[in-house]
């Protein structure tokens, strides 16, 4: 599926994390609660594509690409309308102070963000392998043939499937604005990050997910030390295209 | 023997998996030629590899006396080897006679008369202005036939033409293959419907797991208890 | 043919007697981005609408244009109308290195590498001092312009002349047989190529084709602004509209991208006078996605379904 608003939807979820923060809800706590509202959110986009595109079965590709341009175009312009294009940020009692570990000094936001990013990623790892539905989500991508004939709706668990994705961007949203500023801007980096992490991985691999992101972080880290910060943007993009110049399949698919 | 087609040692892996190891196979000019085998066992990427969708690892093809492997798949097309997809791939936005100018511009520089002429052979005649994603299956089919036959081939692919068709259905399509080699194209037909390889092959080579397991008549192809064991996995 | 060239010469004499109808500067200045856009849309469309693989980098080939450009005349000044065919040609040159792309990536991941090429083009650029660098540069205008009003009117009639060239290069692509082929790619490209289309020199053929004529539409971008700067014109924007004005107007005839355009880019003009530009931007993203859904033909479509051409 041809799902480029994602990183959009992540933006929105810092956006929305960052509303409910303005009324006192911890931002984790505002992720978690933004959760089921981003998945039947989710479960809504994805109908409504089904229905005008895959449904129809015409010439999906080219029109399918367009419409979730255009939806993240849409979030982009409306939280530049609505919220201006100033960074913002949000307030909790871990933002701004640190743990000192002998010399090292690592800020409290990073370990929530980190602790929270990690159990995230390791539960949907465990739902991805060990449920049923988690299962037909993986099959779903390889045959819907043949997850047809064990008797499950490919449109329904493909729904599913982007109402978890789409969930994931509520509290990924949250962890975004709790590491750093956010701007309406932010989601054509994300793009970049997203997709240059899946493409490395290789589709639908879930380890190679992490090692994936692991790499690119410690790049961007190492250009933004050597090289400064005006070189940033390229470097997500730089790897991706490297990647799908070379090994399409990703380092770590077939 | 003339040989139109003349593969040797072809060899083809998937990272690991070896679609097919070391395949021989010599196709005479004007002949109907059978090629059967259980799913996966490697009869698609044979092919794949003698159209140019696929690039073989190892081996030659030589097609016509000419080494061909190393040809992308149009000028292999050019060349004289047409083929039809097992899954039907109409250019969906055309109607059905535009679906054959696409070979007959770019491969034969043939007259818009060509492509009625081939509808008509094939009995798709009523159909030319029919845009080709309103065809029902057996339709398809014909129309892959028919766009293979607009290239103007020596030699025709025919990749499960018939599966999924009623009886009758499979007759008429039978009957365009035999009428088609009539005219001096030589066929290769990739089949599941036993009943109809049998019946259309001369010579019939049967496939496992990327290896030749017997080469024969359709009669001595039957009595093979290699081909039994394949199939029937005893 | 005759028909065609006989209403772009007429196209041409209409815009080069503008001045004597029109007084107000600013209706050449806005004249311009609606011609600028029927470029880059139709640009688009040579690649995406007939060949089916959607750029999201329109900026980064209008932006080599106009870089291209700038370079040239601050090192050699180099005249209007070289610098011109300079961006086309190095918009060209990126068009065939995406070209390459097609040659292994499809549907979503081309579009995403087209996106990776703007930004790593742009980061770039933003480190490229001599251009000027993350804080712009501004360009002199040369002071007179012969034959011309004012420079505004000069460049409104040069983007006409390069407009019209690009429907004429996208017409023809489109009735000759390059575009039954380009079409075959898009419906499927493995089927084309066993029907005997060389898809990759035509793949190649169609990026280099819309880059350049991109590049064409960017390269005058730095005079008409007196100014350039790295976030202009890498923009999002040049990207939405060059991928939302075929799709609204239609993208299987080259009246298509004009029609969409010329409406897109009139409308977009009147919003960002009376109301503001962000609403403007809103408005495109907006009526992309309005028609991807409920009239995927675009207007030619829509207009089609109420006029069926008798038979």
């Amino acid at each position: 599926m041809p799902q480029v608003a994602h990183p959009a939807f992540l933006v929105l979820g810092a956006y929305a994390t960052y509303l409910l923060a303005g009324y006192g809800v911890d931002p984790v706590l505002a992720g978690l609660l933004l959760t089921p509202v981003f998945f039947v959110f989710g479960l809504g986009v994805y109908q409504f594509y089904y229905s005008t595109f895959e449904g129809r079965g015409s010439d999906q590709g080219l029109r399918g690409i367009a419409f979730f341009f255009g939806v993240a175009f849409i979030v982009q312009v409306g939280l530049i309308l609505a919220f201006g294009v100033d960074q913002r940020l949000v307030d909790a009692s871990y933002i701004g102070t640190s743990v000192e570990i002998g010399e090292m000094r690592i800020p409290k936001r990073m370990l929530v963000a980190f602790g929270v990013a990690l159990a995230l990623t390791g539960s949907l790892a465990l739902y991805l392998s060990r449920t049923f539905t988690g299962r037909a989500i993986k099959a779903v991508a390889q045959d819907e043939g043949a997850l047809r004939l064990m008797g499950a709706n490919p449109v329904r668990i493909k729904r599913w499937a982007f109402g978890i994705a789409t969930a994931t961007c509520a509290l990924a949203g949250a962890l975004l604005i709790i590491i750093g500023p956010v701007d309406p801007n932010l989601d054509r980096l994300y793009i970049g990050r997203t997709f240059c992490v899946v493409v490395l991985a290789g589709l639908g691999s879930m380890s190679g997910t992490l090692v994936a992101g692991l790499i690119l972080g410690i790049a961007e880290s190492i250009v933004l030390t050597s090289a400064g910060t005006a070189w940033a943007p390229a470097v997500a993009f730089g790897i991706l295209l490297v990647v799908l110049g070379v090994r399409p399949a990703g380092l770590f698919g077939r | 023997m003339n040989l139109i087609l003349e593969i040797r040692n072809l060899s083809k892996q998937f990272g690991g998996f070896a679609a097919l190891s070391g395949v021989s196979i010599g196709v005479a000019r004007g002949e109907r030629f059978g090629l059967i085998g259980p799913n996966g066992s490697g009869k698609t990427t044979l092919i794949n590899c003698v159209s140019g969708v696929l690039a073989n690892d190892s081996g030659s093809i030589r097609f016509d006396g000419r080494e061909i492997s190393k040809l992308p798949a149009y000028q292999r097309t050019r060349r004289g080897i047409a083929r039809s997809f097992q899954i039907p791939r109409p250019f969906a936005s055309m109607s059905v006679l535009e679906n054959l100018l696409v070979p007959l511009e770019y491969v034969s520089n043939g007259k818009i008369e060509e492509a009625h002429d081939i509808l008509r052979q094939i009995g798709l005649a009523d159909k030319a202005a029919t845009q080709s994603n309103q065809l029902s299956q057996v339709e398809l089919r014909k129309l892959e036939l028919a766009r293979a036959m607009a290239a103007r081939p020596q030699l025709l692919i025919s990749d499960e033409a018939m599966a999924g068709l009623s009886g009758n259905e499979v007759s008429e399509v039978l009957e365009i293959l035999f009428k088609l080699n009539a005219a001096g194209i030589t066929i290769i037909m990739i089949e599941h419907i036993m009943q109809a390889v049998m019946k259309f092959s001369q010579r019939i080579v049967c496939l496992d797991a990327g290896r030749i397991i017997c080469e024969g008549t359709p009669d001595s192809i039957v009595q093979d208890p290699g081909v039994q064991r394949a199939y029937l996995g005893a | 043919m005759k028909r065609f060239l006989l209403g772009s010469s007429g196209v041409l004499a209409l815009a080069a007697s503008m001045p004597l109808v029109f007084q107000n500067e600013y209706f050449f200045f806005a004249g311009y981005v609606v011609l600028q856009l029927i470029v880059l849309a139709t640009a688009w469309n040579i690649l995406g609408g007939y060949a089916g693989y959607v750029n999201f980098g329109s900026g980064a080939f209008f932006a080599v244009g106009a870089y291209t450009a700038v370079a040239l005349y601050k090192a050699f000044a180099l005249p209007l109308g070289l610098q011109i065919l300079a961006g086309a040609a190095a918009a060209g040159l990126l068009g065939f290195g995406v070209g390459m792309l097609t040659l292994r990536l499809r549907g979503i991941f081309f579009s995403i590498a087209t996106i990776a090429v703007a930004i790593v083009l742009e980061t770039v650029v933003l480190n490229w001092h001599y251009v000027g660098g993350a804080k712009g540069l501004p360009t002199l205008r040369p002071t007179e312009t012969p034959f011309f009003a004012s420079h505004t009117v000069y460049l409104f009639f040069v983007m006409a002349v390069i407009a019209v060239i690009a429907v004429g290069a996208a017409r023809y692509v489109e009735t000759s047989w390059i575009g039954r082929g380009l079409r075959a790619i898009r419906d499927n490209e493995g089927a084309a190529e066993c029907s005997g289309v060389p898809t990759l020199k035509l793949k190649l053929g169609a990026a280099t084709l819309s880059g350049a004529l991109m590049g064409a539409a960017g390269a005058p971008y730095a005079q008409y602004l007196s100014f350039i700067e790295p976030t202009s014109a890498f923009s999002l924007n040049h990207a939405v509209n060059a991928l939302a004005m075929p799709i609204i107007g239609g993208m299987g005839h080259w009246i298509g991208p004009v029609i969409g355009a010329v409406l897109l880019g009139t409308v977009q003009q009147v919003v960002t006078v009376t109301i503001s530009s962000e609403i403007n931007v809103l408005v495109v993203g907006v009526l992309l996605v309005v028609f991807v859904v409920a009239a995927p033909e675009g207007i030619l479509g829509l207009f089609r379904r109420f006029f069926p051409r008798k038979k």
